[in-house]
């Protein structure tokens, strides 16, 4: 069941392209990154996903609602966390997120219930002009999450999170997900989104470059997993015998080497590593991370005419 | 449902930033000032006090509940936008329409409470001191404090069409200044003064009162001025009031339209816009 369809869309500001064809579907469950510099047009697609701006051309839906046309009765069930979120000042947590719970016609003690769940506590009941920024981002969670949606658009929702709320958060969506939720955030924090995200879309100048899990982007990318071994005995000269020639070998230092393995050659090495008798004493297998897999799609996406 | 929950909000804010309290006092301070002071020249004997107070009273509304009314309103989407609300706001199972209709009811009410609550101490104070009222000034008193929330009405819808069709805070302040000089004091003086070079020979009736209706604050003096007639003859306005052929219900639909028309652009205006 797809939850958030984009079809062909382009976005023009002008003489400024923010999206250019974009296309993909979102299924329930999916907990999706959307990455890319700044300007990529991660912050427009939500924008146009919302309605908030019309697409130049090309077609939205979102849970059966064509945004565009200002049909809105499925935000019901959508949750948006905008890029700097702001508040009216004068009102308090409280006030603020019983008034977003009955626009959405949910129980206000239950949404209430969420400021205790981004740990804002006490604090909720002052006023949302003195909060911090880190305050007001967990306030921009807890309004998203009002209602259990089935749709969640988080625009950089960990900027400004302490580490231990930042687990808080991944924790809560991914329960969400688990329970049937389209999540799709986007970040610059690519490492904590690699563990946790089930696919990734890359945007690059407006232009959708990769879309699919990592472990997708890390067989479509062919960048080497970099196999590191912890040799006794080391030569000090060179590389040990059992050492491929026909992939990159270097010495990081007196007793550790480092092979980069084309994917599907890893276990081959490990082998001939392990074969050669007791002199590895340890073995790490690092698989491309996000970062490079990233940095990878944009260099082809450059070099692309 | 939604344009309830919207205007609850915007009354519970004005409360909070203490528009309401500003603008009551600021109305009600006036008005007291107006009661005791103004009575003065006239004296006590004979004349109908609330009557002359209806006739200042209306003449200050005129500068000051356009003015309120538009330092409410300006802000109300452009200053939303700006400050990033209003990106929020519109992610929620609410339309545009239904946002601009809940901030006017809100703003309205606030207006509102504040004429009603203000112009009525004075009237209290009044009776409070021995002075007589009867029954004809007493409604012509509150149909003054009705037009004045209409009054009111008419310049929070201005300001919202000019809130919903600039790009920021501080044109929409600038227009709506102008557009405060322009209705409350310039066109009245630019009348008066083609009227006079005129000196009755081409503009005729009917232009005059097409005149009069396309300023909501002419609409509104000519309301309180010569729609009572014990009023009209302090006004020093008997004479204009038996040779206009605009009626009360005219010059109320008149108002109205000041208000429905604002409303329904800025509405369209702001559905359109991008953010």
């Amino acid at each position: 069941m797809k939850t958030v369809r984009i079809l062909d869309v382009t976005k023009d500001y002008g003489s400024v392209k923010a999206v250019r064809g974009a296309s993909f579907a979102l299924g329930e469950g999916e907990l999706v990154a959307l990455i890319g510099h700044n300007g990529a047009g991660k912050t427009t697609l939500m924008k146009l996903m919302l309605g908030l701006i019309r697409p130049t051309s090309g077609s939205i839906e979102v849970l059966g609602d064509n945004p565009a046309a200002g049909e809105f009765a499925g935000r019901r069930q959508l949750g948006y966390l905008p890029e700097n979120v702001s508040f009216d000042a004068a009102l308090t947590a409280r006030e603020t997120q019983a008034f977003y719970a009955r626009l959405k016609r949910e129980p206000v003690a239950t949404a209430l219930d969420l400021l205790d769940t981004v740990g804002l506590g006490a604090a909720s009941r002052r006023r949302v002009g003195t909060y911090s920024k880190g305050m007001r981002q967990r306030l921009g969670l807890a309004q998203a999450l009002i209602g259990r949606p089935r749709v969640l658009l988080l625009d950089e929702p960990t900027t400004g999170l302490d580490p231990e709320l930042r687990q808080t958060f991944y924790d809560v969506i991914q329960r969400l997900a688990a329970d049937g939720a389209t999540v799709l955030l986007s970040s610059h924090a690519l490492t904590e989104l690699e563990e946790r995200a089930g696919r990734v879309i890359i945007m690059n100048r407006g232009i959708k470059v990769a879309d699919g899990s990592i472990a997708e982007l890390r067989r479509l990318a062919q960048l080497p997993t970099r196999i590191r071994l912890k040799v006794a005995g080391l030569d000090p000269s060179g590389l040990p015998g059992w050492a491929p020639q026909d992939a990159t070998c270097r010495r990081l230092n007196g007793h550790i080497v480092e092979i980069d393995a084309a994917p599907e050659r890893k276990i081959e090495l490990l082998h001939r590593a392990t074969a050669s008798g007791n002199s590895v004493e340890d073995v790490d297998v690092i698989p491309p991370s996000l970062d490079e897999l990233y940095a990878h799609f944009l260099r082809q996406s450059e070099q692309a005419p | 449902m939604n344009v309830l929950i919207v205007a609850a909000k915007e009354i519970h804010q004005a409360i909070r930033n203490r528009w309401v309290l500003a603008a009551t006092l600021l109305l009600a301070g006036l008005a007291l000032t107006m009661s005791f002071l103004g009575s003065a020249p006239t004296g006590n004997v004979g004349v109908r006090t609330l009557d002359v107070v209806i006739v200042s009273l209306s003449s200050l509304t005129i500068f000051l509940v356009p003015l309120i009314a538009l330092l409410i309103s300006h802000d109300a989407i452009v200053g939303e936008m700006e400050r990033g609300t209003m990106l929020l706001l519109l992610s929620y199972p609410v339309a545009r329409w239904q946002v601009l209709l809940g901030k006017f009811l809100g703003h309205l009410a606030v207006l509102a409470f504040a004429t009603c609550l203000g112009y009525g101490l004075a009237v209290g104070a009044l009776a409070a001191t021995g002075s007589r009222i009867d029954t004809d000034s007493l409604l012509a008193f509150m149909a003054m404090i009705g037009s004045s929330v209409l009054l009111g009405a008419a310049f929070v819808a201005i300001g919202y069409l000019v809130s919903a069709l600039v790009r920021d805070r501080g044109t929409a302040a600038g227009i709506c200044i102008g557009l405060w000089l322009l209705l409350v004091l310039i066109y009245d003086m630019a009348l008066l003064g083609v009227l006079a070079l005129d000196q009755g020979r081409n503009i005729s009736a009917t232009a005059l009162n097409a005149m009069l209706l396309s300023n909501p604050t002419d609409a509104y003096r000519l309301i309180n001025l010569t729609g009572f007639a014990n009023v009209s003859t302090f006004a020093g306005m008997a004479g204009l009031s038996q040779s206009t052929s605009l009626t009360v219900p005219v010059l109320l639909a008149a108002l109205l339209c000041w208000t429905m028309v604002p409303l329904a652009l800025a509405a369209l205006a702001f559905s359109r816009r991008e953010l």
